[in-house]
C-alpha cells in the first residue's frame, strides 16, 4: 500500500521550493504551456534548440501548482539539455516516474506527467507535427 | 445561529445506520468521511427501500395495469408528495419535478423556461458564488439569447454585498439565480430578502438548494422561490434523482424541455399533447427505486430533525473552525464560525490543496481538494485551489481531531 506521505521525499520538496531551471529564456526556439484542470497546475517551458535545429541546448519553465506537478518540471529540466527532439518524444511516463523516484498515488499520475506533455507537446507543434493551444492532461486517454 | 456547546444528536446511534463508517481505508486507519457537501453517506433504511423494490416490486411505471406496476407506480408519485412535503410546497407532486440531481434542474429551466423567454436588454442576476451547475447553464443560455448575466459581488468576509445587489436586480432583470448555502464559503445567503427583491422587478427568483436542504429546514413558500433546486445525493438519498421546485403557474406555462415516452397525453403523427405536471417533465423511464429511496432519506433525515443536524452541524464546524485558526499559515475562506454552514475550505500556506489531501487520506481524512466547481470564485478568492472539509449529522468532534493531526503531519513534511 502505497502512502500518500511517502511521495514527499526529500528529494521532491527540494526541487519544489527551489526550482532548478526556473524563469524564462530570452529567445526560446519554442514555448508552450500546459494545465492539469482537474488540479490547476499550470506550466510553462522554453526551450532553445542548438544550431543542428534538434538537440536541446536551454530550457527554463515557470509555473504553479502542486508539489509534484512544479517537482518534476523541475527535475525534468535537468534531463532535457543534450537531449534531441526525437529522443524527447520517445519519453513515456514511467521516465518520469523514475525521475521522481517515489511511487505515485494513482489520482496524482496526471500532476507528475504534465511537464513531459507539455515539452513533447511543445517539440511536436514546433515541427509542424500537431495542432494544439495548450496542453490538458484531461485530452489523454 | 449560535455557537453549540454540545450537540443535540445522540451520533454513536446515527452512525450505527451508515455501516460504511465502520471501514477503514488502509490497515488500521479509520474511514474520517468530510466530504459531504460533495456526497453524503446512505443510511440502511434508504439503501433497504432500493433493495425492496427491486427485490419485491420492480416495474416499469405509469403504464402497466399489472400488479407490480401498480405498486411501482404508487410508490413513485407518492415519493413527488413526500418530498413536496419536505420542502414545504403546498401544490403537492406538481410543483415537484424529478431529475437526475440539482445540475439538470438547472438545465431544465434554463431550457423551458430561459431560452423562450430571454432575450436582448434582459438580464439574468447570479452571485460571484454560484456552483458551475447554476454559472455555466445561464452564461450558455444567455449567450443563445442575447441576455446579460451579471453577478452580485462577495465582500471580504464573503457574504453577498446587497447593495450591490439591490443595483443589479433591476428593471431588465428576468430571472435571479442565488445559491441557498455556498458549497465553499459555507456563507447562508438571504434568500427570502433576495426573492422580494426580484419580484419587486418583477423577475423571478431561482434558489440553488443543494447545500441547504440536507441540514437545514427548508420552505419554499417561505422563502417565496419561484423555482428550487436539490440533489437526493447530499441529503442521505442514493445519486441519479433530485428535484426541481417550481410554482405551479409557472411549470404549466412551461413547455417541456426532454420530448418522448411518459410525458405525452397524445400522440399522432403530426402532433403531441402533454401529460399533466409534473409528468410534462419527467420523460422516459424515470430513476423509480432512486425516486422512492429520495423520499425515505426525506423521511431519515425528518426522523433525525433537521434543526438538530443544523444545530450538529454548528458544533462540529464551530470546533473545526477554531482549530484550523490555531494551526501557523491556514486561511480559512468565508464568513466567521457563527455565521456558516456545515463546511470549512481552507488553505495552507506553502502547500498545495493536492498534495494536503494526498497527506490527509494517509490519516484517512476524506477531504475534497480542488476549485469544487466553483472556478471564477476561487478566482476572485484568488487561489487555484482549496481543501473543504466537509460535515454531516455523523460526524465528530473525534474526527476533526485527526484531520488537525494531519494538516499538522503536512505542515510537518513541508515546512
Ligand atoms: C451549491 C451546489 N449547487 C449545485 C451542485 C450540483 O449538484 P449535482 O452535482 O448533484 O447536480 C452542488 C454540488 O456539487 C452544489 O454544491
Amino acid at each position: 500500500m502505497s502512502m500518500g506521505s511517502d511521495m514527499y521525499r526529500q528529494q521532491i520538496l527540494d526541487h519544489y521550493r527551489n526550482p532548478r531551471n526556473h524563469g524564462e529564456l530570452d529567445d526560446p526556439t519554442f514555448s508552450h504551456e500546459g494545465f492539469n484542470p482537474s488540479c490547476g497546475d499550470e506550466l510553462e517551458f522554453d526551450v532553445e534548440l542548438a544550431d543542428d535545429g534538434e538537440t536541446v541546448e536551454n530550457v527554463a519553465f515557470h509555473g504553479d501548482g502542486c508539489a509534484i506537478s512544479q517537482a518534476s518540471a523541475s527535475l525534468l529540466s535537468q534531463e532535457l539539455p543534450g537531449m534531441t527532439l526525437d529522443e524527447i518524444d520517445d519519453l513515456d511516463r514511467d521516465d518520469v516516474l523514475d525521475l521522481l523516484g517515489v511511487e505515485v498515488t494513482p489520482m496524482r499520475i496526471k500532476c507528475a506527467v504534465l511537464a513531459e506533455k507539455v515539452v513533447q507537446d511543445g517539440a511536436d507543434i514546433y515541427r509542424g507535427e500537431k495542432e494544439l493551444e495548450a496542453t490538458s492532461t484531461e485530452d489523454d486517454e | 445561529m449560535g455557537t453549540q456547546e454540545q450537540s443535540p444528536l445522540d451520533v454513536e446511534a446515527l452512525r450505527a445506520d451508515f455501516p460504511i463508517l465502520e471501514r477503514e481505508v488502509a490497515d488500521g486507519v479509520p474511514l474520517v468521511y468530510f466530504d459531504n457537501a460533495a456526497t453524503t453517506q446512505t443510511p440502511t433504511r434508504v439503501v433497504d427501500a432500493i433493495t425492496e423494490y427491486y427485490y419485491e416490486y420492480n416495474s416499469n411505471v405509469h403504464r402497466g395495469i399489472h400488479q407490480l406496476s401498480q405498486e411501482a407506480s404508487i410508490a413513485y408519485e407518492e415519493a413527488h408528495d413526500r418530498i413536496a412535503e419536505f420542502v414545504g410546497a403546498s401544490g403537492e407532486r406538481e410543483e415537484i419535478v424529478f431529475t437526475k440531481n440539482t445540475t439538470e434542474a438547472f438545465n431544465l429551466v434554463a431550457y423551458a423556461w430561459g431560452l423562450n423567454e430571454l432575450g436582448e436588454g434582459d438580464t439574468v442576476v447570479l452571485t460571484e458564488m454560484e456552483h458551475h451547475a447554476s454559472l455555466v447553464t445561464w452564461q450558455q443560455i444567455a449567450k443563445k439569447t442575447g441576455a446579460t448575466v451579471e453577478y452580485v459581488p462577495i465582500t471580504e468576509d464573503g457574504t453577498l454585498d446587497m447593495n450591490a445587489a439591490g443595483d443589479l436586480i433591476d428593471d431588465d432583470t428576468a430571472m435571479v439565480s442565488v445559491v441557498h448555502a455556498s458549497n465553499v464559503l459555507g456563507t447562508v445567503n438571504p434568500v427570502s430578502e433576495l426573492a422580494d427583491m426580484a419580484h419587486e422587478q418583477d423577475a423571478l427568483i431561482f434558489v440553488d438548494g443543494a447545500q441547504a436542504v440536507p441540514n437545514r429546514p427548508v420552505d419554499v413558500e417561505a422563502i417565496d422561490a419561484d423555482f428550487y433546486a436539490f440533489s437526493g445525493h447530499k441529503m442521505a438519498g442514493p445519486t441519479g434523482i433530485g428535484a426541481l421546485y417550481g410554482k405551479r403557474h409557472l411549470l404549466e406555462a412551461m413547455d417541456p424541455y426532454l420530448y418522448g415516452g411518459e410525458m405525452i397525453k397524445k400522440v399522432t403523427y403530426d402532433d403531441a399533447t402533454w401529460n399533466d405536471l409534473p409528468w410534462k417533465f419527467e420523460a422516459g423511464t424515470p430513476s423509480i427505486s432512486e425516486g422512492i429511496a429520495f423520499a425515505e432519506a426525506a423521511d431519515y433525515v425528518d426522523d433525525v430533525g433537521l434543526e438538530r443536524i443544523n444545530a450538529h452541524e454548528e458544533y462540529v464546524t464551530a470546533y473545526a473552525y477554531d482549530e484550523l485558526s490555531k494551526l501557523d499559515g491556514v486561511e480559512i475562506y468565508g464568513p466567521p464560525k457563527d455565521e456558516r454552514g456545515g463546511l470549512v475550505a481552507f488553505n495552507v500556506e506553502g502547500i498545495h490543496a493536492h498534495d494536503l489531501s494526498s497527506i490527509l487520506n494517509d490519516y484517512g481524512v476524506a477531504v475534497r481538494a480542488g476549485d469544487h466547481c466553483t472556478q471564477p470564485l476561487h478566482d476572485t478568492l484568488g487561489v487555484p485551489a482549496s481543501i473543504r472539509a466537509s460535515f454531516y449529522l455523523y460526524n465528530t468532534r473525534e474526527e476533526v481531531d485527526t484531520l488537525i493531526e494531519g494538516v499538522e503531519g503536512a505542515i510537518d513534511i513541508f515546512h
